[in-house]
């Protein structure tokens, strides 16, 4: 099966484990991750920040090629890119702002590519399959599955899982023979792409997360999102020296991409899936 | 008819002022048929009216028209002056040239114009009339009261010590409602079962009330002053006119693990049970879906045990019939539950506070019993979870109310004053404990009931925070309740014990389906719709059929009591008479012509179309037609709209006279 | 619903609460100050108003005050505000319209610079390079902060992250770009932001 793939920035950027990720474990699935071409970054929080028009235009642009490359279904595997994909096409859906978007975007746009994030994915290849494809039951794994803000919200654009106690990812991690946890912070933020600009408040925030999923028995995270990754894995040390101390111990928390996880589980080794390129490697 | 008296009134300055009634008096006085055309500056006054019976009689006046204000207003009267002398009232006709000219115009020509076509369609309609009499009804003197919660209660008893019999249904097995399992009451924190079960006794020994507890009704038919009714009497496997309520059979049942449906899950009850020990009857019934006997015929002990024989397993449903005059729709409230799955597709559950997954998030319901002295407790006020006494408890008001994305923006009404309530008495149990109260608003509008909110602040050390809560979370076997305060501009944390959500006030489960066998409105959310909301708020669209306490709206018992007295004195009115009296200006089919085809029947709103034959004297079966009921119909004139054979025919509206009215324009 | 991308600009001078929330496609009228949004934001803490606090000032027609506050630069785009509002108040979406104006008109909080510069470092950098280009947005925004801060220790905040990011392969000295950049610099040149700004006398 091939797919369009929007990889967005990140992904080619220093989230690039994500894509190792993604690559090694759709493609033993048999999912081809077929990359739309010359695609742009979509301009993330700080278009949808400065400029409300840019923040439709960008992300129509990679719809269009994306259509352009006949592509039924766009998998982005950031939930940012793939909200603001599927803002655009609310934007467009009734003919609204089709039309114009077209114009600055010098391309046609119809809006009727399906855009999926990583757990769609999971589902449309099938729990079943997945299930009956696991060579190595991930016994071990105790995960926090952690969805963060933009899988499920704002929900009138992403019409996915319930916002409030969403459930689809642990039944992914179910699949591969892991346990997950209730816990409370599954939804909550973490700050986002304020990892540079306001370090303060995501170490607060990934804190809180981190520490909330190791009281509540996980072993790990499990997130479907590079920013997210990014503020739990490579912020933990910064978390750890801030808040360690109160704590009177060290977080260790290791933070999977749930390819990652569904990757293990099918056998695929740790340095094959870049796990070996995260901060964090063991607990 | 040809001899019309026209009398235009001045009202004082009202009509005066924009109409020159002089004028218009003296161009009426040449429409054809017109004999007497008069003004005068108040004509519903004594001396006006005296001139208007004075002209009827000296002028042999056969119509009359007076052109004065709206028919709302004064066409009772006038149509009673006729009656007085001597013509009959359906003779009277009003032009409106006060509300529909006078009062919403100023060109004063122009207005004077616009006067005189108005009594021009009156006079043209005059013209048409026939003499018409009011329709008399046989009354069933007897009325049914359906639900036996606070409400139906005083209802019945109202009914009934007026002379009345009542017949009272009750879906539970027992009556008292929700009234019967609140611990105290605002604002004056009386027991609520004190004063409720000398009522509940009342009812059961009232030797004019018939109580069907366990029942439902079925099926409505009839109409006002003679309904028939179905009642289903559920099996009960218990005979009644046997059991002597000794609590053998409950005692020695083995299955007593099953979630209280008094206690609202809050404690547990047998499989033979009776709801709480002043239940009335005080007769028990066995729940099929747990005993037993019933479910694969083990067990049977409390048939061992009955003296009386009073054990049936084999009894079944039973449906009997019952004739009233008038009903009296009284089935209350039920709260809204946060969980994922709704009953409606408009409401959606409180993800945010976990769907109801946390066991010490309680309803205010539940909080009732728990605080209750006769509660599953015993008095002691303990949690769910673990029986831990709760030593910081929030309550959370506006559970689903005025939330607009959870499908309820309306206001519960009450939830305010039974939160305060709840503090009192939380912190009269746990001395050490503090209670917590997000709030957006506190509506204490009544009789002592702000300074009640006032106390719980000011002397029981309630703490009020003005703002919603975010979100519920369980951490170490503590809630964490996220709110905030919007008077201090800061979100708040509080780690509670217990959580009290005063949930949205929804009409009770199965209402809208028999608000459709009664044939009687309901709004979005399931409130019964009374007919008019300021100057006939018992009544609803359906002779004879009269609403009471929260099935009509949330509302608070004292206000519940006072509405279902006022129904009952509605109900008595109707039946202080063998006959009742309607006007006559209904829908009559020409059965000569009505071709049978029944469109009206399909579309009478008020189900007041029957099939009937046309035979002649000796019984010969002629032909099928429609024909109307008199009792049910409203005169909406639905069928004469859509009848294809034009057979249908609004009496004191015809068609005739409609397009008379329409010609003399044109 | 979406009509089309020119209806609503911002004029100069402060806006009131109506085209605010047409801007925002909500209707601030309809917010009744329950503080469900305060209560849940995950930053409130963090913001000089808190965000009923600011659409309250917003119901005042005090726009100034809110395109003046942190909290617009504090608030991290969770959306779970305007998830949670049972008067589907949108939020979110009036902090974006804010963040735009705010900037537009020159208001933004001096103090909120650093997350002021991100921003619209990041932006430039698409602008470029129609991919991100990591390194370069740091180098350009930590430059931004220093000379319009002074604080100089930004440029050394992270310094260490660098051998490690380089030591797991995520660190691009060259970085990846589109091949049609023309089309990106006319994307960006077709999409003016909705706030205009003030007029230079």
């Amino acid at each position: 099966m091939n797919i369009g793939y929007y990889p967005g920035c990140a992904l080619h950027g220093s989230s690039n484990d994500y894509e190792q990720s993604l690559r090694a474990c759709l493609g033993l699935l048999d999912v081809q991750l077929q990359e739309i071409k010359d695609w742009i970054c979509c301009g993330a929080t700080a278009a949808h920040s400065l400029n409300h028009k840019l923040s439709l235009a960008l992300p129509a642009r990679n719809l269009a090629l994306a259509e352009r490359d006949g592509h039924k279904q766009l998998f982005a595997p950031c939930p940012l890119c793939s909200m603001q994909l599927l803002k655009v096409q609310k934007a467009i859906a009734g003919n609204g702002a089709r039309g114009e978007l077209a114009q600055i975007v010098e391309a046609d746009l119809r809006g009727d590519s399906q855009v999926l994030n990583l757990i769609q994915v999971f589902q449309n290849i099938g729990l079943d399959r997945l299930k009956a494809a696991v060579k190595i039951p991930q016994k071990e794994i105790t995960a926090a599955c952690y969805y963060g803000c933009l899988l499920t919200r704002p929900p009138d654009v992403t019409h996915f899982d319930d916002f409030e106690q969403p459930t689809s990812m642990e039944a992914v991690v179910a699949a591969t023979g892991a346990k997950t946890v209730d816990w409370n912070y599954k939804t909550e933020c973490c700050g986002a792409g304020m990892t540079m600009a306001n370090e303060d408040t995501v170490l607060d925030l990934a804190h809180k997360i981190l520490s909330n999923a190791a009281a509540h028995g996980a072993n790990c995270i499990v997130v479907a999102c590079p920013m997210c990754h990014v503020n739990l894995d490579m912020k933990q040390e910064a978390v750890n020296r801030r808040y360690g101390k109160k704590h009177g111990k060290k977080l260790g928390m290791v933070v999977y991409y749930l390819s990652d996880l569904v990757g293990l589980a099918l056998g695929i080794s740790a340095e094959q899936l870049g796990i070996d390129r995260h901060f964090v490697t063991k607990a | 008819m040809s001899k019309i008296g026209v009398f235009t009134c001045w009202c004082g300055e009202n009509i005066a002022r924009t109409v020159d009634v002089d004028e218009v008096a003296k161009r009426v006085a040449g429409f054809p048929g017109v004999v007497c055309s008069l003004n005068y500056k108040y004509m519903c006054s004594d001396p006006g009216q005296a001139m208007v019976r004075e002209k009827i009689a000296s002028e042999k006046l056969d119509g009359i028209v007076v052109a004065s204000c709206s028919p709302h207003m004064h066409l009772k009267t006038f149509r009673k002056a006729a009656q007085t002398a001597g013509l009959n009232p359906y003779l009277v006709e009003m032009a409106n040239i006060r509300e529909q000219c006078s009062w919403v115009h100023h060109d004063k020509p122009s207005a004077t114009a616009k006067a005189i076509d108005i009594i021009r369609l009156s006079v043209a309609k005059v013209r048409n009339d026939v003499p018409l009499r009011p329709i008399q009804v046989p009354v069933t003197r007897r009325a049914l009261v359906i639900g036996g919660g606070v409400a139906g209660i005083q209802a019945a008893l109202d009914i009934a010590d007026a002379g009345h019999e009542v017949v009272m249904v009750e879906r539970e097995p027992s009556i008292g409602g929700k009234m019967a399992g609140l611990s105290e009451t605002f604002p004056t924190l009386d027991c609520s079962q004190c004063i409720l079960t000398p009522r509940m006794v009342e009812v059961g020994q009232h030797p004019r009330i018939k109580l069907y507890s366990y029942s439902e009704v079925e099926a409505v038919d009839g109409f006002v002053g003679n309904f028939k009714i179905k009642i289903r009497q559920k099996a009960r496997y218990v005979d009644v006119s046997k059991c002597t309520g000794c609590g053998d059979c409950w005692s020695v049942c083995p299955l007593k693990k099953n979630p209280s449906e008094f206690d609202y899950g809050m404690g547990m009850r047998p499989a033979i049970y009776i709801p709480f020990p002043q239940a009335v009857p005080a007769r028990p019934v066995i729940d099929k879906k747990v005993c037993a006997k019933l479910i694969r015929n083990g067990c049977g002990l409390c048939e061992k045990k009955c003296k009386a024989g009073a054990i049936d397993f084999k009894d079944e449903d039973r449906v009997v019939e019952e004739s009233v005059g008038c009903i009296v729709v009284a089935t209350g409230y039920k709260l809204y539950n946060i969980a994922k799955e709704q009953p409606k597709a408009s409401l959606a559950g409180y993800g945010e506070y976990g769907y109801g997954k946390y066991k010490d998030v309680i309803d205010s319901l539940q909080f009732e019993r728990l605080i209750s002295a006769s509660g599953p407790t015993g008095g002691v006020f303990k949690r769910p979870s673990d029986g831990a006494i709760p030593k910081n408890v929030v309550f959370i008001s506006c559970v689903g109310s005025r939330d607009n994305a959870k499908g309820m923006p309306y206001c519960s009404k009450i939830c305010c004053m039974y939160t305060a309530k709840h503090t009192m008495l939380y912190k009269h149990k746990v001395h050490d404990g503090q209670a917590h109260v997000f709030y957006m608003d506190i509506r204490a509008g009544g009789k002592g009931y702000d300074e009640f909110v006032r106390r719980a602040i000011e002397q029981d050390g309630a703490r009020y925070y003005r703002g919603r809560v975010s979100k519920i979370t369980q951490e170490n076997g503590k809630l964490i309740v996220r709110g905030a305060d919007t008077l201090a501009g800061t979100p708040v944390e509080i780690e509670a014990d217990l959580v009290v959500l005063a949930s949205a006030m929804r009409p009770a489960d199965g209402v809208e389906e028999l608000a459709q066998k009664l044939n009687i409105g309901y709004d979005e959310f399931g409130f019964l719709m009374e007919s008019h909301p300021k100057l006939r708020p018992v009544e609803t669209n359906t002779g004879g059929v009269f609403i009471a306490g929260a099935c009509q709206a949330p509302k608070d018992i004292p206000e519940a009591v006072a509405q279902a007295s006022a129904a009952a004195s509605k109900v008595q009115v109707m039946l202080a008479a063998d006959e009742l009296t309607r006007e006559p200006e209904i829908a009559a089919i020409n059965e000569q012509t009505c071709a049978a085809c029944y469109t009206c029947l399909h579309t009478c709103p008020y189900h007041a179309i029957e099939r009937a034959e046309v035979r002649t004297g000796r019984g010969v079966f002629i032909k099928n037609t429609a024909r109307v009921n008199a009792g049910l119909c409203m005169g909406c004139g639905t069928c004469v709209s859509v009848c294809p054979s034009k057979s249908a025919d609004l009496q004191g509206f015809s068609e005739q006279q409609i397009y008379a009215m329409v010609e003399s324009l044109v | 619903m979406e009509q089309s991308l020119e209806d609503n600009v911002l004029p100069q001078g402060t806006p009131d609460s109506f085209l605010l929330g047409a801007l925002a496609h909500t209707h601030l009228q309809d917010c009744y100050q329950c503080g469900k949004c305060t209560a849940g934001c995950p930053v409130a803490v963090r913001m000089d108003l808190a965000p009923n606090q600011l659409i309250r000032l917003l119901q005042l027609d005090d726009s100034e005050t809110a395109l003046r506050s942190s909290t617009i630069w504090e608030c991290v785009s969770c959306q779970t505000c305007s998830a949670r509002c049972p008067k589907s108040v949108d939020c979110a979406g009036v902090m974006d319209v804010l963040r735009e104006a705010s900037l537009a008109q020159h208001k933004a909080a001096k103090p909120q610079h650093a997350v002021v510069a991100f921003q619209k470092a990041f932006l430039d950098n698409i602008r470029r390079n129609g991919r991100l280009a990591e390194l370069e947005l740091i180098g350009l925004y930590k430059a931004d902060v220093v000379w319009n801060t002074g604080r100089i220790g930004v440029l050394f905040k992270d310094a260490g992250l660098a051998p490690q990011l380089n030591k797991r392969k995520k660190l691009h000295l060259l970085p990846e770009k589109a091949k049609d950049r023309g089309v990106v610099e006319r994307i960006f040149a077709r999409c003016s932001a909705r706030c205009s700004e003030p007029e230079k006398k």
